[in-house]
């Protein structure tokens, strides 16, 4: 399963500056395996030392937030985009 | 590190005894910028400050001698010196009313007050944190103000950008109440309807941010969130000089996001540390809608994490389902001995109307949300009556008169002294 993943301007030191990266995966968790791959040190920003979503970051699968769904396990349909987002927004 | 921006990451502004940015969940210091997230954890970054050349009872005869504004507060605020002096909106100052009717009422003894924040130049507490955004937007280079809002926000950035000579483009979610519409389109920038609820918009704005669209924006709640923030600590500093510089003994606060309660904790803290007021407990209670209650189902669950919800709430103002600073409310309510609480809209109504017909004040629904808690506190016995308690109410309720339709007139009766008899009036 192919997706884009929109990395936030936090992120984009791991990227080369690019705004969005392919990535491959069947779940989030295989995704951001291979964002790690590719852009080593990414899933650290990501991923507590549990391997947990830090608590201030925001994943969506589409429009779905990830936490309404099956968190790291939620599904990457081919072709679906996934935006990283910091949580700290708003109020 | 990376910043998107127009303006740069610089030591060298001049945004007073500001020092750097902090993060609060690890530590990680980054220099002032327009940066809100931590590049180590996502954590919030929040103001450092350096107050270390300060003396207490000269900062207390300057902050007496100041405006009746915030920038009495200025050597406490990430804002330059002459901040009084540049085009603002100049909020704060409100008053503080010792509420015996609705003391009465609720059975509290020890003192009760309510912190009127509809008195603000666009009627809500917005304006407060809107004024610190602005300074910070000057200082970074930006040229155009934006944000996210559930309404209040939108009203007082478009007010501030208005008299500052920004320009604004703000964005709300599409089916917020009438008058804040109006009152958000009134001062000629443009607003935005997103189709979505407020975090839909919420998460748009942090993508807009990161995309060349939004390049030279300055994102009030966003990338200038840590200056922003900081407004809500002069609610805790007009509280305490407005009791005589003493801490209350008890608040009850509004969640929406949950940075005014946690910036309100901030402000409490600095004044005791800088010896401005007595060092002694406090607690801090935090009030939401049943129909948007994150916070308070984590809280009576135990949780230190927030899990999202999809709002459904007449107040809408305190509608944020996933809520940046949750997490941080619970600290803080637990550290303090406090708690957080939740009511109906039914109830959020009748406290509505309970603070109007009491006290002659008419708050916005997330007033009735205060008022409705602390009733609630009371009842429950997690509120000690007989301690000092002030109650928010952070907007006007001119700006949320649907929650309270259907309430009119007694009767229609003809222009006769009979026909007034005639209706039960005498």
């Amino acid at each position: 399963m192919s997706v884009n993943v929109r990395i936030p301007t936090i992120l984009r030191t791991y990227t080369g500056g690019q705004a969005e990266v392919a990535a491959e995966g069947a779940t989030l968790a295989e995704v951001i395996a291979d964002l790690e791959k590719n852009h080593t040190g990414i899933a650290a920003r990501v991923l507590d030392d549990q391997g947990k979503l830090r608590r201030f970051v925001n994943v969506y699968v589409n429009d779905d937030d990830v936490r309404f769904e099956q968190g790291l396990e939620t599904a990457t349909p081919d072709g679906a985009g996934v935006s990283i987002i910091p949580a700290v927004a708003g109020g | 590190m990376a910043v998107q921006t127009v303006a740069s990451t610089t030591d060298s502004v001049d945004l007073g005894p500001a020092a750097a940015l902090s993060c609060r969940e690890c530590g990680h210091r980054v220099p002032l910028g327009p940066v809100f997230a931590c590049e180590e954890c996502f954590g919030p970054l929040e103001i450092a400050y350096d107050f270390s050349a300060y003396d207490t009872e000269e900062l207390r005869k300057q902050i007496e001698a100041g405006p009746a504004n915030i920038w009495r507060y200025a050597p406490l605020l990430p804002v330059p010196a002459d901040v009084a002096d540049k085009p603002n909106i100049n909020p704060g100052w409100t008053k503080l009313v010792k509420a015996d009717n609705l003391a009465r009422e609720l059975g509290v003894t020890g003192g009760l007050y309510v912190k009127d924040d509809s008195g603000n130049p666009t009627h809500s507490f917005k304006d407060r944190v809107v004024a610190q955004a602005i300074e910070a937007a000057r200082a970074f280079g930006f040229t155009t103000l934006s944000c996210s809002s559930t309404g209040n926000l939108a009203g007082a950035v478009g007010a501030a950008a208005a008299r500052a000579g920004f320009r604004s483009c703000v964005f709300i979610p599409h089916d917020l109440e009438q008058g804040k519409v109006v009152m958000a389109a009134v001062y000629g920038g443009e607003l935005v309807g997103i189709e979505g609820n407020y975090d839909d918009v919420n998460r748009f704005c942090s993508e807009l941010i990161g995309d060349p669209a939004g390049e030279g924006w300055g994102f009030v709640n966003v990338n200038l969130r840590p200056y922003y923030a900081e407004g809500s600590k002069t609610l805790a500093y007009e509280i305490c000089e407005q009791l005589g510089w003493r801490l209350p003994d008890q608040l009850v606060v509004p969640i929406a996001s949950g940075s005014q309660l946690t910036k309100i904790d901030k402000g409490l803290q600095e004044l005791i540390k800088l010896g401005l007021v007595e060092d002694k407990p406090y607690k801090i209670f935090g009030a939401q809608a049943e129909g948007c209650s994150p916070v308070s189902v984590a809280y009576k669950a135990g949780h230190d994490v927030v899990r999202p919800q999809k709002p459904d709430t007449i107040a809408k103002s305190l509608a944020i389902g996933n809520p940046a600073d949750g997490p941080y409310v619970l600290d803080i309510a637990r550290r303090t001995g406090g708690a957080v609480e939740d009511v109906t809209d039914e109830q959020i109504v009748d406290a509505i109307k309970l603070l109007a017909r009491t006290e002659g004040i008419f708050a916005e629904t997330a007033g009735g949300v205060t008022v409705g808690v602390t009733k609630k506190l009371v009842e429950n016995g997690l509120l000690d009556p007989a301690l000092t308690t002030v109650v928010l109410n952070t907007g006007d309720g001119l700006k949320t008169l649907d929650a309270v339709a259907g309430t009119g007139l007694t009767a229609t009766i003809r222009p006769s002294l009979d026909s007034f008899r005639e209706a039960g009036l005498v």
